[in-house]
C-alpha cells in the first residue's frame, strides 16, 4: 500500500466532453458519427513543422514531424471542405459557446471578457489543419466533492480531432466525421491527492456535464486526461481515459512506475552507468538469423542498429508497470517511429535470436557482461532517428522521470506517446474573429444537478436512490415525472429502465426504443387501456419494429392474451400428458396450439410462452 | 507607453494574470497566457511590465553545393509567404525569400538557391508596372547565368503576371510561378511541396513560363501548367489552377520529384533565345457582358482613351445585338476581341446572326483565349505593335496562348 501523502501525490484531471450541438464547432456540418464504409472520397496530407507565432518550435511537434508520416482521410456527405482543411473555417458556433458557458456557470467559474480562438499545434494527423483550434473560455472555478474543494483551472471549448482508423506506422488512416464536433475541455488544478478523489472528481465532473442535456453520450464522447505527478519524479500527462472505472488504478500504477523509475535512477547512479552515444549497424551479425521480424527487415532493405548501454545489464527487462518494462518504454518509442519494437540484451536470446547472435552482438558493438544492448530494425532512417531518441532517453534514465505525454492501456497502464507539450505550440486562429462575452450570454439558467434531481425522486416518489439515479441519469427523465404524476412512479421507472435492461439481457436491440415508444406504453397504462405488465410486450414489439402502429401494438397484446389464455387452458386439458412425458409434452402440445394460432402469432412466441407454462405445471406437479 | 509585445503583470476580474500583450482591434486588452491562450479582458489594471519579449526569427543562411544547378527565388509576397501580423492580427505577408527557403529544407538538395524580395504585395495589389519590374528582374537573372526561376506569387491573379512573362519574355530556362492556398505558417500549408515540386521544374527541360501547384487535394504531385493556359478555378482548394483548353505540361510526383512529362509541343531548355519585350499598354479593359448591360461601358471606356476591349461574351461569343452599333464606332481604331465566360472551348462568331455581326462590326475572335490571357495579350500586342499588326497577331498562337485544334483532354 502506497502512502500517497507520503510520495507528495498530486493529480489534475482534463475531461474532453463532446457538445450535442447541430452543427460543428466552425462549419455547418452535422455532429453525426459515421460508418467508415460510408465514406465517399479520400485523400492524403503530410505535416510539417512550423515556427509558432513567437518564434519557439514546439518539442512535441517536432518529434511528430521527424516522423514524416503520411495521413489519409476518409471523408463522407456529412463533411465538407472545412473539415478536409480545404475551405476556411467558419465563425464559432454560438450553441457551442452557449453551452460551454452554462458548463462554466456550474462549476463556478469566471470568464474572459473576449474569446480568442487559438491554433494548438497538433500535428500527429488528427488534425487535418497541423492543428487544433480551441479558446480559452472561463477560469478559476471549483466544485465540491466529498467535503473537499477542488479547483477548476479553465475550461475551453474546442474542435474534436479525427478518428482514427488504423495506424499502419508509417501510415494513418482517419475518418473526418468528428472532426470539428465542439467539445468542452475542463482542467482541474492539481488538488487531487489520491487516485480514489481523481475517480470520484472526474465522476462528479461528468455528471454536470450531463446534467446540462446539452452533450452526447455514448462510447468515445467523453474522455479524461490525468496529469500525475510525485515528488522528486515528473508531471506525466495520460491521454484517453475512457473507462471512469479504471482511473484511480491509473493514478496507482503511475505512481508505481514513477518510483520504479526512481530506484532505477539511484541503482544506475550507484553503478556508475552510462549511455554510449554512437549507434552501431549490426546488420551483419543478423545475416543468416532465425528471428522472421529481423530477416523481415532486412530482406525488404532495412538495416538492424544497436547502441550500448554501460553497466544497464538487468535494468532494461526490470518490472517498471504491471507487465511492462524500462525496455517496453523504448519499444513504444520505437514504435513512434513507425517500427514494431526493440529487442534488448535482457530478454536475449529469444524470439529466434540465437546465443551466438547475442555474443556476436557484444562483441562487435563493445558490451561486457554488465552491460545491456539495444537493437532495432527496419528502415534505415527510421531505425536511426527511434535509437537517437531511445539514446536520449536512456540517459533520462539516470536523471529521474522525463515529463511525457502517455496513453491509457485497458488494464490501467501506459505507453509512451510523445514529450510534453509546452506553451509554444499555440498561434492564434486569424480565420476567425474574436467573440465577446456579453450579459445576454452570461444570462443562462442553471439546470438541476442530476443529483439533485435522483434526491428529489427519492423524496417525492419513494423510489430507491439508485434507481433514482439511473432515472435522474437517463434521457427520459421528464418523461418520468410527466408520467410518476398519473401512475405508480415505481411502474414509469419500470418501464423506462428495468424492462429495457432486462430486454437487453434477453438480447432484444433495445437501441432502437426512442421517447415515443416508451410514451405509447405508458400512455396505453395511464389511460387503462392495458394493465402495466403488458408494458414489456409492448416494447418487445417496439425493439423489433419500431415503426409499428399502437393498434398492431394492440393487436398483438390481444392476441398473445387470446394466446395465454389458450395455452393455460391447454396445460390445464393436458395436464395427464405433461405429468406423464415432463417436458417432452412441449411437442405434441405445440401442435395443439399451433393449429389454433398458425399465421397469427409468431411461432417462436408461441413456443416460448407454451415452453414457460409446461415448465411451471411440472413444478407446479412435483 | 506602447506595451504591445511586453510581458505585464495584469489584475483583472479579481484576479492577476501575467502573459504577453498581444496586439487587439477591440477595446479589450488581449494577453497570450503562459499556457499558450490568448484572451481578452474589457476591465483592467497593469500592475507591472516584466520583461520585455523581443520578436525575432532566426534567418537560416543558405549554403552554396558544387555541382547543382542554381536557382534564383523572386518572392513578390502572397499566402505562400505570409504569416501572422501582429498588429492586424490577419494573415499577410512577411517572410524573406530566404525564410521561405528556410521552411523548406529539401530545396537545398535540389538546387543551389539565390533569393531575393522583389515585393512584398497581395497579388489583388499587383499592377502591369509590377509585371514590367518583375520580367525585368528575370531577365536579368537569366542573362546572369542561373538555370531556372522561381516566382512566389500570391495565388489570385498570378495566371495574369504568368501570361504577362510569357508575351514579354523570350526564355531558355524554366521561369515557374509558384504559391499556395494555405498560409506557410500552418503544418499543413501546401506551400513546402509546391515550392519543392517549383524547383524541381526549374531545373528541368523546359524554356517556358509556367504556374506550378497542387494537382489534387493530397499532397501526391504538382501541376506543371502552362502559363497562358492556366486559371484559378477555386477560391480555396489546393488544386484550384486548372489548365484550360490545354492539358498540364506534366505532373511533378511528391516526395519522389520526379517529372512525367505529358505534352511534346512545350518550349525546351536553350530552344529560345534570351529576350525581353516589356511595354505593356494599360488602357484595355476586359469587360464581362451580362443580360441587360448597355454598351454605354464601351462609350465611357473609349472616352476616357481606351483602346484596347477584350470582351468576355456568353456561349460561343456573343454580346447583345444593341452593343453592334457600339462596337462598329470604337472598333476602328481599337482592337476588340472575344472571349467565352465559359472558359471551356472555342469562340466562334459564324454560328449565328448575332455573330456574324460582330465580326462584320470589327470583333476579332479570340480563339481558345482565356478572358485574362486576351487582356495581357492586347495589352502587350498595343504596347509593341501597330493597331494593324496587333489585329493580326491576336488571333495568331505566339507562346503557346492559342491552340490550333480543340481535343478532348
Amino acid at each position: 500500500m502506497i502512502d500517497y501523502d507520503a510520495v507528495g501525490l498530486k493529480v489534475g484531471i482534463e475531461i474532453h466532453q463532446q457538445l450535442d450541438t447541430k452543427h460543428k464547432l466552425f462549419c455547418n456540418c452535422p455532429t453525426v458519427q459515421r460508418d467508415v464504409e460510408e465514406s465517399n472520397f479520400k485523400f492524403f496530407r503530410y505535416l510539417r513543422l512550423k515556427r509558432s507565432e513567437i518564434g519557439e518550435e514546439d518539442r512535441a511537434a517536432k518529434e511528430e514531424v521527424m516522423r514524416s508520416r503520411r495521413f489519409i482521410y476518409k471523408a463522407y456527405d456529412t463533411t465538407c471542405l472545412v473539415e478536409a482543411d480545404e475551405e476556411p473555417p467558419r465563425e464559432l458556433n454560438m450553441e457551442a459557446l452557449k453551452i460551454a458557458v452554462q458548463i462554466a456557470k456550474m462549476l463556478n467559474m469566471e470568464f474572459v471578457d473576449e474569446v480568442h480562438v487559438m491554433r494548438k499545434i497538433v500535428i500527429d494527423g488528427s488534425n487535418t489543419t497541423g492543428f487544433q483550434r480551441t479558446a480559452l473560455i472561463a477560469f478559476d472555478g471549483y466544485i465540491d466533492v466529498d467535503g473537499q474543494r477542488i479547483g477548476i483551472a479553465t475550461l475551453c471549448l474546442e474542435e474534436e480531432a479525427c478518428r482514427k482508423i488504423e495506424d499502419r506506422g508509417d501510415v494513418v488512416v482517419y475518418s473526418l466525421d468528428r472532426l470539428g464536433i465542439p467539445l468542452v475541455e475542463i482542467g482541474t488544478y492539481p488538488d487531487i491527492t489520491t487516485p480514489e478523489m481523481a475517480k470520484k472528481v472526474a465522476k462528479k465532473l461528468g455528471m454536470i456535464l450531463r446534467s446540462t442535456g446539452k452533450v452526447k453520450r455514448g462510447l468515445g464522447t467523453i474522455r479524461q486526461d490525468v496529469n500525475i505527478s510525485i515528488r522528486d519524479g515528473a508531471r506525466i500527462e495520460i491521454k484517453g481515459v475512457q473507462d471512469l472505472d479504471i482511473l484511480d488504478k491509473i493514478v496507482e500504477y503511475e505512481v508505481i512506475r514513477q518510483l520504479n523509475l526512481l530506484k532505477i535512477r539511484d541503482e544506475l547512479r550507484e553503478r556508475k552507468a552510462e549511455v554510449v552515444n554512437e549507434i552501431f549497424d549490426v546488420t551483419d551479425v543478423f545475416a543468416n538469423t532465425k528471428s522472421k521480424v529481423i530477416a523481415k527487415a532486412i530482406k525488404s532493405g532495412g538495416r538492424v542498429k544497436a547502441i550500448l548501454l554501460r553497466r544497464f545489464a538487468g535494468i532494461v527487462g526490470r518490472e517498471i508497470q504491471p507487465g511492462r518494462r524500462l525496455g517496453t518504454e523504448f519499444a513504444d518509442i520505437a514504435k513512434t517511429f513507425g517500427l514494431g519494437g526493440i529487442f534488448h540484451t535482457d530478454e536475449l536470446p529469444k524470439y529466434g535470436i540465437s546465443e551466438e547472435e547475442v555474443a556476436k552482438l557484444k562483441e562487435k558493438v563493445g558490451a561486457g557482461d554488465e552491460d545491456a544492448v539495444v537493437i532495432a530494425a527496419g528502415d534505415d532512417i527510421r531505425v536511426e532517428r527511434a535509437l537517437r531518441r531511445i539514446i536520449e532517453r536512456a540517459e533520462y534514465c539516470l536523471i529521474g522521470v522525463p515529463e511525457e505525454t502517455r496513453k491509457a492501456n485497458e488494464d490501467g497502464t501506459t505507453s509512451y506517446l510523445r514529450p510534453l507539450p509546452g506553451a509554444a505550440r499555440m498561434y492564434p486562429e486569424t480565420d476567425v474573429p474574436p467573440v465577446r462575452i456579453t450579459k445576454e450570454l452570461l444570462d443562462v439558467e442553471i439546470p438541476e444537478l442530476i443529483e439533485d434531481r435522483a434526491k428529489r425522486y427519492v423524496e417525492k416518489y419513494g423510489l430507491s436512490y439508485d434507481l433514482a439515479y439511473e432515472i435522474a441519469d437517463s434521457e427520459y427523465y421528464e418523461l418520468f415525472e410527466e408520467f410518476a404524476e398519473k401512475i405508480a412512479p415505481t411502474i414509469v421507472a419500470r418501464v423506462l429502465h428495468i424492462i429495457p435492461a432486462e430486454l437487453r439481457k434477453e438480447g432484444y436491440d433495445v437501441s432502437v426504443l426512442e421517447e415515443r415508444h416508451f410514451r405509447t406504453a405508458l400512455k396505453l397504462i395511464a389511460d387503462g387501456k392495458m394493465a402495466k405488465e403488458g408494458a414489456e410486450e409492448v416494447l418487445k414489439v417496439f425493439c423489433q419494429n419500431p415503426n409499428a402502429s399502437v393498434d398492431e401494438v394492440l393487436k398483438t397484446l390481444s392476441k398473445a392474451g387470446d394466446l395465454d389464455e389458450f395455452i393455460a387452458k391447454i396445460v390445464e386439458e393436458k395436464v395427464d400428458l405433461i405429468r406423464e412425458r415432463g417436458e417432452h409434452a412441449f411437442k405434441p402440445l405445440m401442435g395443439l396450439v399451433m393449429k389454433e394460432f398458425r399465421g397469427k402469432v409468431d411461432g417462436k412466441v408461441v413456443a416460448e410462452k407454451l415452453m414457460k407454462a409446461i415448465k411451471m405445471k411440472i413444478a407446479e406437479l412435483s | 507607453m506602447d506595451i504591445v509585445g511586453k510581458r505585464v503583470r495584469v489584475k483583472a476580474k479579481g484576479r492577476i494574470f501575467e502573459g504577453i500583450v498581444m496586439p487587439s482591434f477591440t477595446d479589450c486588452l488581449v494577453l497570450k497566457l503562459d499556457n499558450g491562450y490568448n484572451v481578452g479582458f474589457k476591465d483592467y489594471e497593469i500592475l507591472e511590465v516584466v520583461e520585455e519579449k523581443t520578436i525575432s526569427f532566426p534567418t537560416p543562411k543558405l549554403e552554396r553545393r558544387e555541382g547543382l544547378p542554381s536557382v534564383k527565388i523572386i518572392s513578390t509576397g502572397g499566402t505562400i509567404a505570409s504569416k501572422v501580423d501582429y498588429r492586424t492580427g490577419a494573415v499577410t505577408s512577411q517572410f524573406t525569400a530566404e525564410e521561405i527557403a528556410g521552411d523548406v529544407p529539401e530545396l537545398l538538395d535540389i538546387c543551389n538557391v539565390d533569393a531575393m524580395l522583389l515585393y512584398n504585395i497581395l497579388s489583388e495589389n499587383m499592377k502591369p508596372q509590377n509585371w514590367i519590374e518583375l520580367a525585368r528582374e528575370v531577365y536579368s537573372s537569366i542573362k546572369k547565368g542561373y538555370d531556372g526561376i522561381i516566382i512566389t506569387h500570391g495565388t489570385d491573379t498570378m495566371h495574369y503576371t504568368a501570361s504577362a512573362l510569357a508575351f514579354m519574355l523570350s526564355t531558355p530556362v524554366p521561369v515557374v510561378l509558384v504559391g499556395a492556398q494555405r498560409s506557410s505558417d500552418r503544418p499543413s500549408s501546401d506551400a513546402a511541396m509546391n515550392l519543392f515540386c517549383a524547383a524541381k521544374t526549374a531545373i528541368s527541360d523546359l524554356g517556358e513560363v509556367v504556374v506550378v501547384m497542387h494537382a489534387t487535394t493530397s499532397d501526391d504531385y504538382c501541376y506543371i501548367h502552362r502559363g497562358v493556359k492556366v486559371r484559378k478555378c477555386h477560391t480555396s482548394r489546393r488544386d484550384a489552377f486548372k489548365s484550360i483548353n490545354f492539358p498540364p505540361l506534366g505532373k511533378v510526383d511528391y516526395p519522389s520529384g520526379e517529372i512525367a512529362w505529358f505534352v511534346e509541343e512545350r518550349f525546351r531548355r536553350n530552344e529560345r533565345e534570351l529576350e525581353l519585350r516589356d511595354r505593356l499598354y494599360d488602357k484595355v479593359v476586359l469587360i464581362k457582358f451580362f443580360p441587360g448591360l448597355k454598351p454605354d461601358v464601351l462609350e465611357y471606356y473609349y472616352d476616357k482613351g481606351y483602346r484596347g476591349f477584350v470582351l468576355e461574351g456568353t456561349g460561343l461569343g456573343h454580346v447583345a445585338t444593341d452593343w453592334i452599333d457600339t462596337i462598329r464606332r470604337i472598333s476602328e481604331d481599337s482592337l476588340v476581341v472575344m472571349t467565352s465566360q465559359c472558359l471551356w472551348g472555342r469562340i466562334c462568331d459564324r454560328v449565328y446572326d448575332t455573330g456574324r455581326y460582330l465580326l462584320k462590326a470589327g470583333v476579332i475572335e479570340g480563339e481558345d483565349m482565356l478572358p485574362e490571357v486576351a487582356l495581357v495579350k492586347v495589352m502587350w500586342l498595343l504596347g509593341n505593335y501597330d493597331l494593324e499588326e496587333a489585329k493580326k497577331l491576336v488571333k495568331v498562337n505566339l507562346v503557346g496562348e492559342i491552340t490550333p485544334t480543340t481535343k478532348y483532354e
